[in-house]
């Protein structure tokens, strides 16, 4: 524990040493200077390493972080050695770390504890931290979301998860009502840095009540960051990044990417909350998209490539605020964007993107933005009516064909 | 049992057919040592069951057979058997008893047993009650005045504010609904704090960001306000996993009305805190009226005091204007909370004097005696009144003198609180996220610039 709050305390105060603006790592603020390195390697004895160090001397070592990472694709460059595992052992692994890390993070949620998750996730915590800081909850997810908020109040670190995005949508009132307002109403007294997880998205002929995108809902609740995962490497790093944020964060796993293998570094390492990958530099065109989609669109992005095009695919990964740093660079570069989600049209990430896109980037734009999204249906079970819901790799071709006509 | 008759009808209708029969040995309602002797004499069980005949009758089978069918060993414990269809009541003849130490006269009930309570916390209880009873004549006229936008006075309910309060340690952690500032008072917050958030100006805690009497101070351990209905309740139950997982001698309270009962948190609230067997107090306000409710329309249980054996949580009812009885049923519970770590539900039955709020005319949905009733021959300040006088610990000048000063103090906080200035304009978009974000940093500065160009719509009096 004292390990833990020395490294986090090298950590704050090598932050506050080197940038002009109040920005920690993993924090909102966006110094107007530039940003800062997103990824830090932080070693578990307290030493930054990494291409990307910030050493305390010096000034503005954030500008040669962010023209570094513009060279190496951040995302997935693992290291030769590393280990492999699957995406839900890396949230587990994540979790775990931050548990050993830090005595004051708890889980909380259905079938968490003995059973070890519907997805595995949380597989083998309950042994290892005890029944009360890996709790099985009963069945009323209002409440138990209200009740992480409690403790998170009183300083425990909790991290909620929802059985199912969708039934989240129980927990509706004490995510918006109080888990996003209550720091400021109280006037700051009361933080509640919690975590909400869980799997969403359109599964396997999951039903309706099973399929569903509560991003969309959530986005407009002032007060929570909302971040999506989609690589085992990028969702060990915002589980780190979430539980150490001072604020609620809502962390979305997608129902289908939980089985998908990565090589990831062996070495700590947390992702900044507020950023977006690149998955694919390019040239032509833009395209925006984040958790499962990002693979729809790669394997369209193969067949564009043979077709002669170079779309550059950024995963924005940060739903709430989107990384307009990033994906502005980017329009400035190829003018076109198109926006690929798995949201309903009406309402959704997409929708509030391209708004965004349009107030701040509309003089780089040449062609109108595009935005590929479910159909506004709830989600059929039947398998062939299902697959039309969601967005395919030959519509991506499609769209982007005709945007750079 | 019905299992068994249904399982009857169904070997009937199949003639008896051994799949049935299977299906019998493979249920997990039956007793696994009576199983293969049923199986001997198959026609047996069947006409056991179809008459409702005693044991002689069965023959081959023996006694055994009948009897461990007796008892069902079922998740949960035993259970046993019974032969009679029988329906629990839908409400006991006698109502659950109400705990009461004090009379209407202010004289100890002969045989009760009560908390001691030192002369120093009895004055300092009686005082609060009096300030706080001052504090919402005062506050609530300002509102009719026009000088605060809303107040919500807490009338009849004093000895649940203050009495309650003065039972805990400052260490417990408290989740009000609203009409508890009693709690606070005690505590130590100040009239002038009081004043400075109902005003809403730059000293309040909250930064003018919520309406009046949503007051919070986490110094007090007293966590703000929220409006909506219970939804404070599962905080307190993760508050009170949170002090349990640290091991603290505190518990977490939470008060709620019984409307709040009603909402779907305090039920799954109160069945976590009896699994998890957490320290939290659920202190139920029974007022009577969930603004035009009345109890009857609200449930048709006895009370909220019964639910908490539903749920596996021991539960009392107090007397809500017996400040005595409210002292010493807190206490207890609080004692058993943090020692033995479990819930603890409390049902005081008091009676809402005021209004719901400055926004209610109580009078359109209840009779005018009715209220004037409780408000002078039940109120709770009067009643223990007479009993610190029969004490010799109070006299009618002193009382005028508290009256007089905390009269004046109010007067003045509220003077003083309405002329400081609001929360400056930058209030407006820190502590939505621990730093400020870019978009709402663009926003401050559109906000900023429409100010400039348009003084003249824009307030004087708030600072930019």
């Amino acid at each position: 524990m004292a390990a833990a709050l020395q490294m986090a305390a090298l950590v704050s105060s090598l932050s506050n040493l080197i940038t002009s603006g109040k920005s920690r790592p993993g924090s909102l603020i966006r110094s107007p200077a530039g940003r800062k390195g997103g990824i830090l390697v932080v070693r578990s004895d307290g030493r930054i390493s990494g291409g990307f160090s910030a050493s305390p001397r010096g000034g503005n070592l954030i500008a040669n972080a962010v023209a570094a990472k513009a060279e190496a694709p951040a995302s997935s460059t693992p290291s030769k050695s590393g280990h492999e595992l699957l995406l839900f052992e890396a949230l587990r692994e994540g979790l775990e770390e931050e548990m050993d890390r830090d005595p004051r993070v708890c889980v909380m949620g259905e079938d968490v504890g003995h059973y070890g998750g519907s997805y595995k996730v949380t597989k083998g915590l309950a042994t290892k931290y005890g029944d009360l800081r890996v709790l099985d909850t009963p069945i009323a997810e209002n409440s138990f979301t209200g009740m992480g908020i409690g403790a998170a109040m009183m300083g425990l670190r909790p991290v909620v998860e929802g059985m199912n995005m969708g039934f989240l949508l129980l927990a509706f009132n004490q995510i918006s009502n109080n888990c996003g307002m209550l720091h400021y109403t109280s006037g700051g007294q009361f933080k509640i840095p919690i975590v909400i997880r869980g799997p969403g998205g359109v599964g396997r002929q999951l039903g309706a009540e099973h399929s569903q995108r509560l991003e969309s809902y959530f986005q407009s609740i002032p007060g929570l960051q909302m971040v999506a995962c989609s690589t085992p490497y990028n969702a060990k790093g915002l589980m780190k990044a979430a539980i150490r944020s001072e604020n609620p964060v809502v962390l979305f796993e997608h129902v289908l990417l939980y089985n998908l293998k990565e090589r990831i570094p062996d070495e700590e390492y947390v992702l900044c909350l507020e950023e977006a990958e690149m998955v694919r530099p390019g040239e032509h065109v833009t395209i925006l998209t984040y958790s499962r989609m990002r693979y729809h669109v790669m394997q369209a992005a193969k067949t564009l490539v043979n077709k002669g095009y170079d779309p550059e695919v950024i995963d924005i990964r940060s739903l709430k605020p989107f990384d307009l740093y990033t994906i502005g660079n980017s329009i400035k570069k190829t003018h076109r964007v198109l926006i690929v989600e798995e949201c309903m049209r009406t309402g959704g990430i997409g929708a509030s993107l391209r708004s965004a896109i349009i107030d701040n980037f509309w003089d780089y734009l040449d062609a109108p933005i595009m935005c590929l999204s479910s159909q506004d249906v709830p989600t059929p079970y039947a398998g062939t009516l299902e697959d039309w819901t969601v967005v395919q790799p030959p519509q991506i071709v499609a769209a982007v064909e005709q945007l750079c006509q | 049992m019905a299992l068994w008759l249904t399982r009857s009808k169904l070997g009937h209708h199949l003639g008896r057919k051994i799949a049935s029969l299977d299906a019998l040995r493979r249920s997990p309602f039956l007793d696994p040592v009576a199983t293969p002797r049923a199986l001997d004499c198959p026609d047996g069980i069947l006409r056991n069951l179809r008459s409702f005949c005693s044991i002689q009758s069965a023959g081959a089978r023996s006694d055994d057979a009948c009897d461990t069918q007796q008892v069902l060993d079922f998740p949960g414990g035993k259970v046993t058997f019974d032969a009679e269809m029988r329906f629990l009541a839908e409400s006991s003849v006698d109502r659950i008893n109400c705990y009461r130490v004090l009379d209407d006269y202010g004289q100890t009930i002969s045989g009760s047993r009560f908390q001691e309570v030192s002369k120093e916390v009895a004055m300092k209880m009686y005082s609060e009650m009096v300030t706080l009873q001052v504090m919402d004549t005062i506050f609530y006229e300002a509102q009719r005045q026009g000088r605060i936008s809303f107040y919500l006075t807490s009338n009849g309910e004093e000895a649940i504010n203050i009495a309650s309060a003065a039972a805990l340690s400052p260490d417990d952690v408290v989740f009000p609904q609203y009409r508890e500032p009693g709690v606070l008072l005690w505590r130590g917050f100040t009239l002038q704090e009081i004043a400075n958030q109902c005003f809403g100006n730059k000293l309040d805690y909250g930064k003018g960001r919520q309406m009046p009497i949503h007051y919070g101070s986490n110094r007090l351990n007293y966590f703000t306000v929220s409006s909506p209905i219970a939804t404070q309740i599962p905080h307190a139950v993760g508050a009170a996993y949170s002090l349990k997982m640290e091991k603290k001698n505190a518990c977490a309270v939470t008060y709620f009305g019984d409307g709040g009962t009603s909402e779907g948190d305090f039920h799954a609230a109160l069945n976590f805190a009896a699994v998890m067997e957490v320290p939290v107090i659920f202190f139920c306000r029974n007022n009577g009226w969930a603004i035009s409710t009345p109890t009857k329309e609200q449930f048709r249980s006895d009370g909220a005091v019964i639910r908490g054996q539903a749920y596996g949580i021991r539960s009392i009812r107090i007397d809500g204007n017996d400040a005595l009885a409210v002292y010493s049923a807190v206490h207890a519970a609080r004692e058993m909370a943090t020692s033995e770590s479990r819930p603890i539900l409390v049902e005081a039955l008091t009676y809402r004097v005021g209004h719901h709020s400055t926004s209610d005319d109580s009078t359109k949905y209840r009779p005018i005696d009715e209220i004037e009733h409780w408000r002078t021959a039940r109120d709770p300040i009067s009643r223990y009144r007479k009993w610190i006088e029969r004490n010799g610990w109070w006299s009618d000048a002193a009382e005028s003198e508290l009256r007089n000063k905390v009269r004046k103090e109010i007067l003045q906080a509220i003077q003083i609180a309405e002329r400081v200035e609001k929360p400056p304009l930058s209030e407006l978009f820190t502590d939505v996220y621990d730093q400020i974000p870019a978009n709402l940093c663009e926003q401050e500065k559109s906000l900023r610039d429409t100010i400039k160009k348009h003084p003249g719509d824009y307030p004087s009096d708030v600072p930019i």
